[in-house]
């Protein structure tokens, strides 16, 4: 069954780029979600999909296929980006307002894309919700070499990124320069949001960075820890809902952040258990 | 001759329109245990704030370590631990070893990484507050009074010549507070200056070696003997109504 879904060159290539951003999304997520972030990897995901609808209007409309919708979608989600940190800035008490905003522009110009390619197709529904066929071989490669980038820039950034999410001050203190880590961190979260678009759809997108940290911060020691587990939750997900959804023709977006939930779901589960488990001990000990 | 550290002349700072200090004339030497006092608004942040360079005063000078603000460079040779210390966001997960470690960031810059010396230098830090059993413990599940220790190990781990310390007693026990001294005081001893922002006048009285009072203006008490009897005029004066200073004695 397994060698039956590696015989296509297309699935193999959506294989590939499921393990790469099973690992770069959540490793990113555990910033964004310390930073509490959250929701505004969701703004950017929406501001992804007005790139994306721009690029299939154009391909369309003038049959120029330069800017093929992955490149509208990564174009759109870099430039909302630094529209995200701008209001951010501009509204620094209120720094959630960047999030309606961003996000009810995105599927506002989405909308009157869409409207003027007329109308909804079956490839907007696979950038909805995400495909197991939609990725070529170009794509994988402009994925591999944003992993390389993302894994590069968290490794060198790694002390500065993690004391900024911490504690800003002391950051600014000891001469971090606040300013531009926040815009390359801003700018990675685009990136990965592109990459991963293509397997896990615009809708979801923001769940595969959130939601296999929310499982490990629940069990972690430690930020290094969050991340390492975070990243073997996301990597399982990727698989399993890439595998289930080939077979069950279901879009892998759905079944991946299903998986993601399930697992949510048990490590509390587990982790109330255990509590109580150990609690019960204790308690017997004491007697 | 002891040396200085830090120098203020003739500081001067103002928010828009409203002056917020009112020519400052400051000295910190190495070996000082410095209490500074004042009451809300009185000018005590925003002075830590330009002794950090995060504010840069409207007129007068600011040496560090005998250079001018600009020219200093060494960051790593000041340790702060802020009031914002206590308020972080207890659910973070970060283990005590690695919130230490976040105090030698500035020293490593960009792109580098620990050396074996500099974990060394961490598990002393934590030592040295008496941590040690909690370094794999997150941060969060710890209590206010041992945060607090972690905050000022994080501060030690560069091995700063000044520790400057924003009203960290906030939300600490009275029991702990005593303690929380009895450490600096031990710093104090291996030659770590020390200044410290507080409102518990009386503890502090019973240890800081010089008390500075500041509400715009800076009013220096400079001997042991007279700081120890701090009288209520002195109070009065900075904080504009007499205070009752209560001192526990064990």
């Amino acid at each position: 069954m397994l060698m039956n879904m590696f015989e296509y060159e297309f699935l193999r290539n959506t294989f590939f780029t499921g393990i790469i951003i099973g690992f770069i999304a959540p490793l990113l997520g555990a910033f964004i979600v310390v930073r509490r972030l959250s929701l505004i990897a969701d703004a950017l995901s929406h501001v992804t999909l007005a790139g994306i609808a721009f690029g299939l209007l154009l391909e369309k409309k003038t049959g120029v296929n330069f800017i093929t919708p992955f490149y509208g979608g990564l174009g759109f989600s870099v430039i909302g980006s630094l529209i995200v940190e701008r209001l951010r800035r501009v509204y620094h008490s209120f720094q959630e307002l960047a999030i309606p905003i961003i996000l009810s522009g995105g599927v506002g110009l989405s909308v009157i894309f869409i409207s003027l390619a007329d109308g909804f197709n079956n490839d907007l529904y696979n950038y909805l919700f995400g495909s197991v066929s939609a990725v070529s071989r170009q794509d994988l490669y402009i994925i591999i070499v944003i992993g390389l980038i993302v894994c590069a820039v968290i490794y060198s950034l790694y002390k500065e990124l993690f004391l900024l999410s911490f504690d800003e001050e002391q950051a600014v203190v000891t001469g971090i320069h606040a300013k531009r880590i926040h815009f390359i961190f801003i700018v990675l979260t685009a990136l990965v949001i592109a990459a991963s678009i293509r397997i896990v759809g615009v809708l979801l997108v923001s769940a595969l960075m959130t939601l296999p940290v929310a499982a490990s911060i629940r069990i972690a020691k430690g930020f290094k820890q969050t991340i390492i587990y975070a990243i073997i939750y996301g990597e399982a997900a990727v698989i399993l809902g890439l595998f289930s959804g080939y077979y069950l023709e279901i879009p892998p977006g759905g079944t991946i952040v299903m998986i993601l939930i399930l697992l949510l779901v048990a490590t509390m589960a587990a982790k109330y258990l255990i509590t109580k488990v150990r609690q019960r001990k204790h308690r017997l000990q004491l007697r | 001759m002891k040396d200085t550290i830090v120098e203020m002349n003739n500081v001067n700072f103002y928010y828009g329109e409203r002056q917020a200090l009112e020519d400052i004339n400051f000295t910190i030497e190495q070996g000082d245990f410095i209490g500074l006092i004042g009451p809300n608004g009185g000018g005590k942040t925003t002075l830590i704030k330009l002794l950090l360079g995060m504010e840069k005063p409207d007129s007068g000078t600011i040496k560090m370590f005998g250079l001018p603000m600009r020219k200093f460079k060494e960051k790593s040779k000041i340790g702060y631990v802020s009031q914002k210390a206590n308020t972080f966001n207890r659910g973070f997960p970060a283990t005590v070893e690695e919130v230490v470690k976040m105090g030698l960031t500035a020293k490593l810059g960009y792109f580098k990484r620990l050396s074996r010396q500099q974990k060394q230098q961490i598990h002393e830090a934590i030592d040295k507050v008496g941590m040690s059993e909690y370094l794999h413990e997150n941060i969060g599940d710890l209590s206010g009074g041992q945060q607090q220790r972690i905050f000022i190990a994080r501060a030690l781990v560069s091995n700063p010549q000044l520790l400057i310390l924003d009203e960290p007693t906030v939300g600490v026990d009275a029991e702990n507070v005593e303690k929380f001294f009895d450490l600096l005081q031990e710093l104090n001893k291996q030659a770590i200056s020390l200044l410290l922002v507080t409102h518990d006048i009386g503890t502090m009285t019973d240890h800081a070696s010089k008390i500075a009072c500041l509400n715009k203006k800076l009013h220096f008490h400079e001997h042991s003997d007279e700081t120890k009897h701090l009288s209520d005029d002195h109070i009065s004066d900075v904080y504009g109504h007499p205070l009752k200073l209560v001192t526990h004695k064990h």
